[in-house]
């Protein structure tokens, strides 16, 4: 499938690929409210490509609005912002349908709340919590992604609501590849044997793959220490010497990378706990009605007991290592011609699967199952509770954990950004929005922030737990929409869109609290997260 | 050009007073007119994190914005570079830009400089009360810092002369990763003091190239580096001329298909001959807006700094680490002086010698003129200077620095700013600065 604006794409293509991008031109998002933590979330998003977005907004363009929002300029004064902002996003890429609906997001929920089905992702910013409760249940209903940001003086939020999010993708920043060196099958330990590390020829002896002197030294190794590998620090660092003394000169990086690499021997990537988490999970028992996704979980369970012995799928990728041509393009192929095996192993299970759910068991392609075989090691499935969970407190050990290491805390700024909220539905304003009020404001936000706090937590703190010092912040900070703190919230809000329409890497697993006094952001983990 | 209201988002930070602001903060209206009218800030690029910084530094309520790029519009820049269009491509970054933003910004004024950052003297970064990185190369930014540390000038006591000092901020990404950081020479680091923070650049052996190429990027490397200048003699390669590209491309392709390599494409090819770092959008939002953001907090003292380093990481869900990295007391670009312990007989002359052999100076100098508190002690050039001080050469350091240690200003054309350095005579403790407290902040 040819993406379209290749050369457009080309620095992002390099990191999602075509798949990634192809996803992104087929999604349809929504932003809810076009402030500058809204216009600047959408702008990324359109500037990436995504297929269509739908602003909904009812306000019109203000004098405010010239000082905080680049997408309204001075001649818009008075016009719809939704219209404004629309247009000038549209600007920055032609091939985005670009739309806008003149009406609150809030209007909305109660007229037509059908209206955000046909959406794949909304982006609700600057949103109180009454009317995030009702959009989460709406989008729950059906599937529809939610990613709710928010911009508050140099504080922000953003939290993710989405029932299910299964990513095969993950992309981890330091994936180790799985040599097997310390249990090599058949073919890869001929390969070993035939090669001769005792050679005198000096081109060939600082030639010989790494990956083939791990083999051999573990060999040697088991022989005199009753088939264990390397266990004290002591034998490891025994281990290394005799890899060592194998040297012929200092200057053979082949034995160098063989020391550095010798941890593959005792440390070899296993099943991490969050893919057994996965293996876990009830909806490995799967049925008619299950995604894709979890019948190769299914699969691949099955996998692991049987022919796996244990193990995922091999990737049948090596790292670089010193070698000659030939011994390294036949070792990468002792490996992809395993992982080819171990993908039609996992293929016919999938087709079994399929059948016995009452599926067409060619209903998912060779290439999905060699791109779940190639990433089976990384697998990720992120649950968000409902929202109405968060609020009603399993945050709280989370938010207590937080609070006693972080002094002035970004916990402290998660309950005032509620807080600032439960102040606008008693007092129908925010706190700090007067300058004659502000001290008194500050007292009853602290009151009042105190009060969800314990209820958060469940009861016996006092107020001494809430920093006069950010209580009075955030009261100066007002409602203020920063322009750069608004672009920053935008920034990370585009980036988790990004994540969640791709399915690639891993989305934000909890709730995302910005401090930009000192420029810092900590994640709140939601206790019923999967 | 301010209708009433405009500013009121940011009028709760400058007009009001808060808990955790910066030193000697004072809340009042002068302060945002005096960021509009009075105050200037450079950008140093207009790509991914210049065009967002211009547009964060406006609505920040800056007035009088520089911007300085030597590129000119390509079609890649496109996905991100928000402030340029298609029909922009070919022009110069810095124009199109500041064009843009004071059409859509009304009252900033941005003088854009379509030139290289060396092409500039001291004098037009003296201008600037801050200056904003958007750059994409370890070079460009070790030469900016440089120029702006070697406007550094140290008190009697050590401490760095604050109106000598032009903070920095600077920002920097790759796909969902980034960093931001506050630069204030002489109290915080320097890019110097913590040059180890860049990872190394991946090169390969010349060797593994030409005799045991594994990779695709091998036979790529080997038809750039190695196999153009054999086919192509006095032919330049222009990464930028497609034929040039296609031709690279070709061959690797045929040499990666007789070592039985795969791999090989024309966007790889491009990407390792160009090295193309991956960019996107929301990044270079995210850390242009925080380095906006700390630039407005130096500008007003609004709220405390950022302190000093922050690093971003979105691919494993959002992660980032501020930290307080430490400057090297002895940075031979920000430190009040790089300690030099010397024979109270020597001459200047042998006293050149003695910094030309010191592995710390060697490769950073070739020909050093010496002066001591604003006096010349040896002036390389112009020739009627070198006269004047060549007799110094003969005289004792010792006598020539009024017997007492001190800190040597060194000049040389391979140094891009100045080299101060801290001399001590043996047996002589007397020196006028006490390194312990120099290094402070």
């Amino acid at each position: 499938m040819a993406v379209r604006n290749s050369n457009k794409y080309d620095r992002q293509l390099r990191i999602w690929g075509d798949q990634g991008q192809l996803a992104l031109e087929q999604a349809n998002v929504c932003l809810l409210n076009c402030g500058p933590t809204g216009a600047e979330a959408l702008k990324n998003l359109v500037l990436g490509g995504i297929g269509s977005c739908t602003i909904v907004d009812d306000s019109k363009v203000e004098t405010r609005d010239l000082g905080n929002n680049f997408f309204v300029d001075w001649e818009s004064i008075g016009l719809p912002k939704a219209k404004t902002v629309c247009a000038f996003l549209q600007e920055l890429n032609d091939t985005v349908e670009a739309k806008f609906v003149e009406e609150s997001p809030e209007a909305l929920l109660n007229s037509n709340p059908e209206f955000f089905f046909q959406f794949t992702l909304i982006i609700a910013t600057q949103m109180k919590e009454q009317s995030l409760l009702a959009l989460d249940s709406i989008c729950r209903k059906r599937n529809v992604m939610l990613l709710i940001a928010r911009s508050y003086g140099l504080t922000g939020l953003i939290r993710i609501c989405v029932k299910e999010h299964c990513v095969i993708e993950s992309k981890p920043d330091n994936a180790i590849n799985d040599l097997r060196l310390q249990k090599p099958w058949a073919e890869l330990k001929r390969f070993a044997d035939e090669l001769d590390a005792e050679i005198d020829d000096p081109v060939i002896h600082k030639h010989i793959p790494f990956a083939v002197l791990l083999i051999k030294a573990t060999e040697d190794w088991r022989k005199t220490h009753a088939g264990s590998l390397p266990y004290t620090s002591k034998e490891k660092a025994e281990f290394k010497v005799s890899l060592a003394s194998k040297k012929h000169g200092e200057d053979e990086d082949n034995y160098k990378e063989a020391i550095s690499s010798a941890y593959r021997v005792w440390s070899p990537p296993t099943i991490g706990s969050e893919l057994q988490r996965v293996l876990d999970d009830s909806a490995v028992e799967v049925n008619s009605s299950s995604p894709d996704f979890w019948v190769m979980v299914a699969a691949l369970k099955e996998f692991i007991s049987n022919e796996g012995e244990g193990d995922a799928p091999l990737d049948g990728t090596i790292p670089d290592m010193t070698s000659t041509t030939e011994y390294y393009v036949t070792l990468q192929k002792i490996y992809q011609e395993k992982a080819e095996l171990h993908v039609t192993a996992l293929e016919a299970r999938v087709k079994n699967i399929l059948k016995r759910i009452g599926r067409d068991p060619q209903s998912i392609t060779k290439s999905a199952i060699k791109l779940f075989c190639k990433n089976a090691r990384n697998i990720r499935v992120l649950r968000y509770p409902p929202l109405e969970d968060e609020f009603n407190s399993i945050i709280g050990h989370e938010l207590q954990k937080l609070l006693e290491v972080e002094e002035n805390s970004n916990a402290t700024f998660y309950v005032l950004l509620r807080g600032v909220d439960h102040f606008a539905s008693s007092y129908n304003r925010y706190p700090g929005v007067f300058d004659d009020e502000l001290e008194e404001d500050a007292m009853k936000l602290k009151t009042l922030s105190t009060t969800l706090l314990n209820k958060m937590i469940g009861g016996g703190v006092g107020g001494a737990v809430l920093s006069d010092d950010l209580v009075s912040e955030m009261c100066r900070f007002g409602a203020s929409e920063i322009h750069t703190v608004a672009s920053i919230i935008g920034g990370i809000a585009s980036q988790e869109a990004i994540k969640l329409l791709t399915r690639q890497f891993t989305p934000l697993p909890g709730v995302l609290i910005y401090n930009g006094i000192d420029s810092t952001t900590s994640v709140l983990q939601l206790k019923s997260f999967a | 050009m301010d209708m009433q209201g405009r500013w009121e988002d940011i009028d709760h930070l400058l007009l009001r007073q808060g808990t955790l602001v910066g030193p000697e903060f004072e809340p009042c209206a002068e302060l945002r007119e005096s960021l509009h009218n009075d105050l200037r800030v450079l950008v140093i690029g207009a790509g991914g994190l210049g065009c967002e910084l211009l547009k964060d530094l406006a609505l920040s309520g800056f007035g009088n914005i520089d911007v300085i790029d030597m590129d000119t519009i390509d079609v890649s820049n496109l996905n991100r570079q928000f402030l340029f269009r298609m029909h922009d491509v070919g022009k110069p970054k810095a124009v199109v830009a500041a064009e843009k933003v004071m059409q859509r910004v009304k009252g900033v004024k941005v003088v854009p400089h379509y030139g290289r950052i060396e092409e500039k003297d001291d004098e037009f970064y003296r201008q600037f009360q801050i200056i904003a990185l958007g750059l994409d190369s370890l070079e460009a930014r070790s030469y900016i810092n440089s120029v702006v540390c070697s406007f550094l000038e140290y008190e009697a006591d050590g401490s760095p002369a604050l109106p000598t000092i032009i903070p920095m901020v600077d920002g920097g990404t790759e796909g969902f990763k980034g960093h931001a950081r506050v630069i204030i020479p002489g109290v915080t680091p320097c890019f110097y003091c913590t040059l180890g923070l860049f990872p190394p650049q991946v090169t390969y052996p010349l060797c593994t190239l030409a005799e045991t190429p594994r990779s695709p990027a091998h036979c790529i490397e080997y038809v750039h580096l190695i196999q153009w200048g054999q086919e192509r003699p006095g032919d330049s390669f222009d990464a930028d001329n497609p034929e040039h590209m296609k031709w690279i491309f070709d061959k690797a392709f045929k040499r990666a298909e007789q070592f039985k390599i795969a791999g090989v494409t024309y966007s790889l090819t491009q990407g390792v001959v160009k090295n193309i770092i991956p960019a996107i959008a929301s990044t270079n939002a995210i850390i242009s807006a925080a380095c906006a953001l700390e630039t407005l907090k130096i500008a007003t003292m609004c709220c405390r700094s950022m302190d000093n380093y922050m690093m971003y990481m979105g691919t494993q869900g959002v992660y980032t680490h501020t930290l307080s990295h430490e400057k090297d007391p002895n940075c031979l670009v920000c430190s009040p002086g790089v300690p030099f312990e010397v024979d109270s007989s020597i001459s200047l002359q042998k006293f050149i010698e003695l910094l030309l052999e010191d592995p710390q100076f060697k490769d950073k100098l070739s020909k050093p003129s010496i002066s001591y508190q604003k006096r010349n002690l040896y002036m390389q050039a112009p020739p009627v200077l070198e006269e004047m001080t060549r007799p110094h050469l003969n005289s004792p350091l010792f006598e020539l620095m009024e017997k007492a240690g001190g800190t040597l200003n060194v000049n040389d054309k391979k140094l891009t700013g100045i080299l101060r350095v801290n001399v001590s005579f043996r047996g002589h403790n007397d020196t006028v600065m006490d390194m312990d407290t120099a290094g402070g902040g």
